[in-house]
């Protein structure tokens, strides 16, 4: 490996044509540097131009504008067969005419491998997946657990620099998808090969990557760690985005460092030493983002935080939490609560109407762009 | 009795298949056994059928035969034989030639844009809304001395001044193949472009990502996959090619007679329905018995047949 970064997109755009004759941009002067080594997710809805970033690494695709770099060697129109990257596609895309055995052994067969060498390679790929015994089975015979593992045994069998992952679990239940995503990770620290990850799940996102692109319309919003992105994100679409947030309107007073005085009509308060994820001004409107489950219910504010009053709209049990709306001064929150003590009594439970205090610590917050 | 019947599902399976079990009888192992009981009689002086136990019309498909030139009881005439040979090779070399033809056609048209597909297709479909025989006819009009053929070469070879005598296409082996071939080409294309048509797209994607080029892409996947489709057209070509007199009646004159010829002349202009059916039932054996070996090693391309 001769570059620092297993792929590189230099201001890449690519171009499509609608169905009305329009030109959109699906992806939109995108430019990521993905480290070697590194397990990346781009992350988004449907349409954020994830999947077709990742098709132009893969050739399937060729950008308009920009350009890709694996290995930091420029790839122009390198057909797919000749890049040293395997995709592991949503649908699998396994032969179904072919045994499990051939269908990983068929990329190894398309490099002109010896066949005690193909033998040897796909059985240590089957056992790397846990399908060794199924090498006769045809994909058909198999659950959808194991066709995804073949997918991806077929895939790495090619050794590949770098292996692309188009949603590979979506078409799984929950249960074997947390299953697989841990398995996944662990496979890709054991390889040390570099994984682009495209999901639009965010928790998937979070529990895999070294770093996540979060992309919008064609854009990347923000490029950063998970804590990062969840911690700290750029604007209102990544605060939304990923995990959920309370907004509340309000106006810098005074900046003092990354920290700032800001006003907010709301709470009828003047909050002090809230962080900015920007540079700010004075006299600035700004969004405060505030999330679920860093408001506090409580009797009693501890020093430092600020105490409310609201009015409980609804009440959900969820099992491990309980969600509170609650509605202060016409502003709708979201408080999380962990059920952290086994109760039965429905009178515990927060009730409609009924008067509950608010406390945050300012700290916790996050002063965003309005946009 | 109807409880029981309720909760007997094999009783109602049966009672189901009724009304088919009936057809077929009506419609197929009667008349097959109607065929089978003439084709043993024989024919009386004014062309009625005696019925008998004897094996002569079979005997004679085969090449026995009583009249002899230089007076001796009994010799081999090839005449049916040929005929048979003939007919069998025809239907080969037309099904080879139609999946030839049809394969690139149905392989353009699964991978052209959605959109023009169904204008593609349309097209196949046309010629098959005009009556088999008109068809026939326009070929014969193409091929004949005086045909639309002779004359655009004609014209082209007075332009370059070559003499030029017309060809003798009409009645010809050539000219019933080429009419078989047209016939029967849509019934190649459309199994096959339904096969190509249902191979998802990520797998030729997947093919390319793991060393595959085009060529080897096309070897290892796409013909594998497609080849539901061939066999059933297969077997929808070559069955009726075997049987059928029209091509070859209309293009071939006398010079190309075939099985289908044969039979229909024995009940038609020889009236002698015993050999007509004899020779029927050979041609369904010998059709049975390349479908049945062609099927073991293909199978029946069942995948298309239930899409």
């Amino acid at each position: 490996m001769t570059s620092e970064f297993a792929v590189e997109m230099r201001d890449v755009v690519k171009k499509f044509i609608t169905p009305e004759g329009n030109e959109l941009n699906a992806v939109d002067h995108v430019t990521m540097q993905i480290k070697n080594g590194e397990f990346f997710s781009m992350l988004g809805s449907s349409g954020c131009g994830k999947t077709t970033s990742l098709r132009m690494i893969a050739g399937f695709e060729w950008p308009t504008e920009g350009e890709v770099y694996i290995e930091g060697k420029s790839t122009g129109h390198t057909p797919p067969f000749q890049r040293k990257v395997n995709t592991v596609f949503q649908s699998y895309a396994l032969f179904q005419h072919m045994t499990v055995f051939q269908n990983i052994a068929f990329g190894l067969e398309m490099e002109g491998a010896k066949e005690s060498e193909i033998k040897k390679r796909v059985g240590r790929a089957l056992e790397m997946v846990q399908l060794t015994g199924m090498e006769r089975r045809r994909p058909r015979q198999l659950s959808g657990g194991q066709q995804q593992r073949v997918a991806v045994a077929r895939a790495l069998v090619k050794t590949p620099d770098v292996l692309l992952l188009d949603e590979p679990l979506g078409a799984l239940d929950l249960k074997l998808r947390k299953e697989m995503q841990l398995e996944l990770k662990a496979l890709q620290q054991q390889l040390g090969i570099t994984f682009i990850y495209v999901t639009h799940d965010q928790e998937e996102a979070l529990t895999m990557s070294d770093r996540i692109a979060v992309m919008s319309k064609g854009r990347v919003q923000q490029l950063a760690t998970p804590v990062e992105i969840y911690e700290r994100p750029v604007n209102k679409f990544v605060a939304d985005f990923i995990g959920e947030s309370n907004f509340l309107e309000g106006k810098i007073k005074h900046i003092s460092g990354n920290e700032a005085l800001v006003h907010i009509p709301v709470l009828n308060a003047e909050i002090r030493g809230m962080p900015m994820s920007n540079n700010f001004v004075n006299g600035e409107e700004v969004s405060v983002s505030i999330r679920p489950e860093k408001i506090r219910i409580a009797e009693q504010a501890a020093k430092g935080e600020g105490l409310f009053q609201a009015k409980v709209l609804t009440s959900v049990y969820i099992g491990s939490d309980t969600h509170v709306y609650a509605d202060l001064n016409g502003t709708r929150l979201k408080v999380m609560e962990q059920n952290r003590i086994s109760r039965l009594d429905p009178s515990s439970f927060y009730t409609k109407d009924q008067v509950i205090t608010l406390v945050f610590m300012p700290e916790n917050t996050l002063i965003l762009k309005k946009d | 009795m109807l409880q029981r019947f309720r909760e007997n599902k094999s009783m109602q399976g049966t009672f189901l298949a009724l009304p088919t079990t009936l057809w077929l009888f009506v419609l197929l192992i009667i008349p097959l056994f109607l065929t089978m009981v003439v084709s043993f009689g024989q024919r009386s002086p004014d062309g009625d059928v005696i019925y008998s136990f004897s094996f002569d019309n079979y005997a004679r498909l085969f090449g026995y035969s009583t009249d002899c030139p230089d007076g001796q009881a009994s010799c081999f005439d090839s005449l049916y034989v040929n005929i048979l040979s003939r007919s069998l090779t025809l239907a080969f070399n037309t099904t080879l030639i139609v999946i030839l033809l049809a394969y690139p056609l149905a392989y353009f048209i699964a991978r052209s844009h959605p959109n023009r597909r169904n204008m593609f297709l349309f097209m196949v479909l046309i010629p098959l809304w005009t009556n088999f025989v008109i068809r026939v006819y326009a070929w014969m009009m193409l091929l004949r001395k005086e045909g639309a053929i002779n004359i655009v070469i004609g014209w082209v070879m007075n332009l370059l001044n070559i003499p030029y005598t017309p060809l003798e296409m009409l009645y010809t082996p050539g000219a019933v193949l080429v009419g078989m071939v047209y016939e029967f080409l849509p019934f190649m294309i459309l199994p096959i472009y339904t096969s190509l048509e249902k191979i998802d797209n990520s797998l030729y994607e997947a093919a390319a990502d793991l060393g595959a080029n085009a060529f080897r892409t096309f070897l290892r996947i796409t013909l594998p996959l497609s080849m539901p489709g061939v066999v059933a057209g297969t077997i929808l070509v070559f069955i009726p090619v075997m049987g059928t007199f029209i091509v070859s009646d209309i293009l071939g004159g006398r010079q190309v007679i075939l099985v289908g010829n044969l039979i229909q002349r024995q009940f038609l202009d020889a009236r002698d329905p015993t050999f007509g059916s004899a020779a029927s039932l050979i041609l369904m054996v010998m059709t049975l018995i390349v479908t049945y070996f062609y099927t073991r090693k293909f199978g029946f391309g069942e995948e298309i047949i239930a899409a």
